[in-house]
């Protein structure tokens, strides 16, 4: 029998699940824990400048791994500083664990400095909260907030830990919590098999199929089956803003990506579909456009682990709940038994359809003799020096839209932005965490003059933990996407869309420790990416101005169906 | 339309505020709720009134089986249930008004618990509509108080909501 105290049964309880890594900021009532972090040594801790950042960066190792990222912050503003964070992986289904200490229990209650009923705030954007009474609940709650955080649909766990629960001098039995017992928990549903097979018959009779693919491809670990299917089938393929790089983007049947600022053939096919498989994604507004007027000739077959997510916006045809990997496995395994065939001549005629539609060239854009560098040559050239295959994190705006346009991600995983939320300030902090998962690998921030001052300061954890990130900042002069809206529908009136007053940013980040350099003609920017990344092991960041006033093609048309968007300043559908 | 969900769930601190706070995130409306502690108190039964068509309680339902603390639930106005609430109120009964009450209690089969020389104070159980018409045939002038208990409910004949 051992006997520990609270702070030292956390940290065993985390080497238990296998944590090798968190992100975190001390404060008084997490002191302990932080005490036993320095007495362990097993658990590597980061220190950010600010917990948004940690959370973020929880978020983004989290992202590239597939592995729970944890998150410990103090009670009161330590804790409420994470709350962006913890909403942004809860809307994009990021496994995620938040230790947040809190007052000790005898306080609670009574307004007692940096108190915050952390459990009630968090409460809208977490999938579960715990709150400990006792150290001797540690061991079974982390392993019970893990298996929550990690299965089904994923998403954060908090746990609310008093100061008292994890006093050094009060030592408690020590057993490592074998498996958990949750009797109303049972995330794991099979897809039905008469369901599955009901499907296979639709898409044997499909003239004109698509695959939607979202993001639950890329956390449910399923790429190389959907490769399969799409293989197998022979169809287009699209993916969401949250599914990029779950089929590679430069392949010949991918149509790149749908809905809002989607491709003109993704939306167009979508619109003309007959039967849409859509796997793992969730109909999102920026997806449908106007519901009523959403696919109306589709047969949707909806295959979700989560039933919530299915008929929410979009009544499903044939809904299958189950996870994606069990769903398409089993759905590829039918596939290969039936003796039907996709009808190859209506496959055709549809694919001579589409490649009509690509032939519109929607996001080619004119460069301008003398003119400044356009955005979109930015990410292209972005791709280009990086051969395709760096992670790349983002922030959000037209930056965050021309790098899901115009890079062509190739993996799952590799393609890392806030969809769901939309979280300014998620770029740099995502791309710490994912460098911190991948030490050998190259990790680009794409950001924007605006997003990137929403977490500048972490420029600073990075020289600590010698984190080379790779800044790529797409400057615009401004809030660029809020400026294309004002252009678009409030007649060009620019109310505070514009960034009076912007830092030096290479003078800032040589503050910081790290190289800066600033691009403003095109033809010296490939050669000047190369020299940011053939400098492996520093930070760099490229400061490039481009044309304030370009906008993102295509949009779709609000209110209206998928297959209406304005496809620039002077076209539309 | 109006329906009845009774919830099965763990009777933890927090549960209950996670599924008011649902209805309110989401835009939900609750009309009535009542939660106790089951004969196993280890689990909660709760019941509640709440109003939407068919895509919306489906999603209501959905939504509330996620949440990690929710064993089980149905909607009870799916299929044949019987329904019951419990009001207390306190009439003005003086002069000429106290028999006339005493009698439209009897009708409604309520007991009168509690009295003074000016008032009566009645307990009425049945489902909700009984209780509407009760106080609409007392006439609102001589309501004083109106305490209801929310609707509780179970399913009829073997159908069982239980782990
Ligand atoms: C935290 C936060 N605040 C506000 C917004 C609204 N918003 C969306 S895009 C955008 C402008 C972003 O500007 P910038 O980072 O320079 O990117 P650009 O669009 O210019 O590429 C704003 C303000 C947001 N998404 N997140
Ligand atoms: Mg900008």
């Amino acid at each position: 029998m051992e006997l520990l105290s609270g702070a030292d049964m956390l940290i065993r309880s985390l080497e238990a699940e296998g944590v090798e890594q968190i992100f975190g900021y001390p404060g008084g009532s997490v002191l302990h824990i932080y005490d036993a972090l320095y007495r362990h040594k097993t658990v590597e801790h980061f220190l950010v400048r600010h917990e948004q950042a940690a959370a973020h960066m929880a978020d983004g190792y989290a992202r590239a791994t597939g592995k729970v990222g944890v998150v410990l912050a103090t009670s009161g503003p330590g804790a409420t500083n994470t709350i962006t964070g913890i909403a942004t992986a809860y809307m994009d289904s990021i496994p995620m664990v938040i230790l947040s200490g809190q007052v000790p229990g005898h306080l609670v209650g009574e307004d007692a400095f940096q108190e915050t009923d952390m459990l009630g705030v968090s409460r809208p954007v977490v999938k579960h909260s715990f709150a400990v009474k006792c150290a001797s609940e540690i061991p079974e709650t982390i392993k019970k907030a893990f298996y929550i955080a990690s299965t089904g649909r994923k998403g954060p766990v908090l746990i609310d830990l008093p100061k008292n629960v994890t006093n050094p001098a009060d030592l408690f039995e020590y057993t490592k919590p074998e498996k958990v017992v949750m009797r109303s928990y049972n995330p794991v549903s099979r897809g039905h098999a008469g369901q599955i097979k009901k499907a296979v018959d639709e898409i044997m009779r499909a003239k004109r199929p698509i695959i939607y693919s979202g993001g639950g491809v890329v956390q449910g670990n399923s790429s190389d089956l959907l490769v399969q299917l799409v293989e197998k089938l022979g169809c287009p393929i699209t993916c969401t803003l949250m599914g990029l790089g779950a089929y590679p983007g430069d392949a010949k049947q991918s149509v790149g990506m749908l809905g809002m600022h989607g491709t003109y053939e993704a939306n167009m096919a979508m619109h003309n579909a007959d039967v849409i498989i859509a796997i793992g994604a969730r109909f999102d507004d920026r997806v449908t456009n106007n519901p009523a007027k959403f696919c109306t000739e589709a047969t949707i077959i909806h295959i979700d682990i989560d039933p919530a997510s299915i008929s929410k916006t979009i009544t499903a045809d044939i809904p299958i709940v189950g996870s994606v990997q069990q769903v398409l496995g089993d759905m590829l395994g039918q596939l290969g038994r039936t003796k039907d065939s996709v009808d190859a001549e209506a496959l055709e005629a549809w694919w001579a359809r589409i490649e009509e539609w690509r032939g519109k060239q929607c996001l080619s854009y004119d460069v301008p003799v003398g003119e400044k560098m356009k955005p979109q040559q930015v990410v292209e050239t972005l791709w280009k020096v990086t051969n395709g295959d760096a992670y790349v994190t983002s922030d959000v705006g037209q930056h965050q839209m021309f790098t899901a346009q115009y890079y062509k991600f190739k993996r799952p995983r590799q393609w890392i932005n806030s969809g769901g939320l939309g979280t300014m300030g998620f770029g740099l902090p995502a791309a710490m965490g994912v460098q911190v998962a991948c030490p050998d690998k190259t990790v680009v921030c794409v950001t924007g003059e605006g997003s990137i001052q929403m977490n500048i300061q972490e420029l600073s954890t990075c020289l600590q933990y010698r984190l080379p990130v790779k800044i790529i900042n797409i400057n615009n002069q401004a809030l660029g996407m809020v400026k294309q809206w004002q252009d678009m529908q409030y007649d060009k009136r620019h109310s505070h869309s514009y960034m009076e007053s912007l830092p030096d940013f290479v003078k800032l980040v040589e503050a910081y420790g790290h190289v800066g350099m600033r691009v403003d003609d095109f033809a010296d920017l490939e050669a000047a990416m190369e020299e940011c990344f053939a400098l492996k092991d520093r930070l760099v960041f490229m400061d490039i101005y481009v044309d304030p006033n370009e906008h993102v093609y295509p949009m779709s048309i609000a209110g209206e169906s998928m297959k209406d968007m304005i496809l620039s300043k002077t076209e539309r559908t | 339309m109006r329906r009845i969900i009774s919830i099965l769930m763990e009777n933890e601190p927090g549960a209950l505020s996670r599924i008011v706070g649902l209805f309110s995130q989401r835009g939900y409306n609750i009309d009535t709720l009542t939660v106790a502690p089951t004969d196993d108190e280890t689990l909660s039964r709760l019941t509640l009134t709440t109003r939407g068509d068919d895509r919306k309680i489906e999603q209501i339902t959905k939504q509330l089986n996620k949440l990690i603390e929710v064993a089980k639930l149905v909607d009870l106005s799916e299929g044949a249930h019987v329904e019951r609430e419990l009001m207390l109120v306190k009439l003005k009964a003086s002069g000429v008004q106290r028999a006339e009450i005493k009698r439209t209690v009897d009708i409604f089969r309520g007991q009168i618990i509690d009295v003074t020389p000016a008032l009566y104070t009645v307990q009425l159980v049945g489902d909700s509509a009984k209780l509407d018409a009760f106080v609409d045939s007392i006439g609102g002038a001589s309501v004083v108080e109106v305490v209801r208990s929310g609707v509780s409910g179970i399913g009829r004949g073997d159908k069982v909501l239980a782990l």
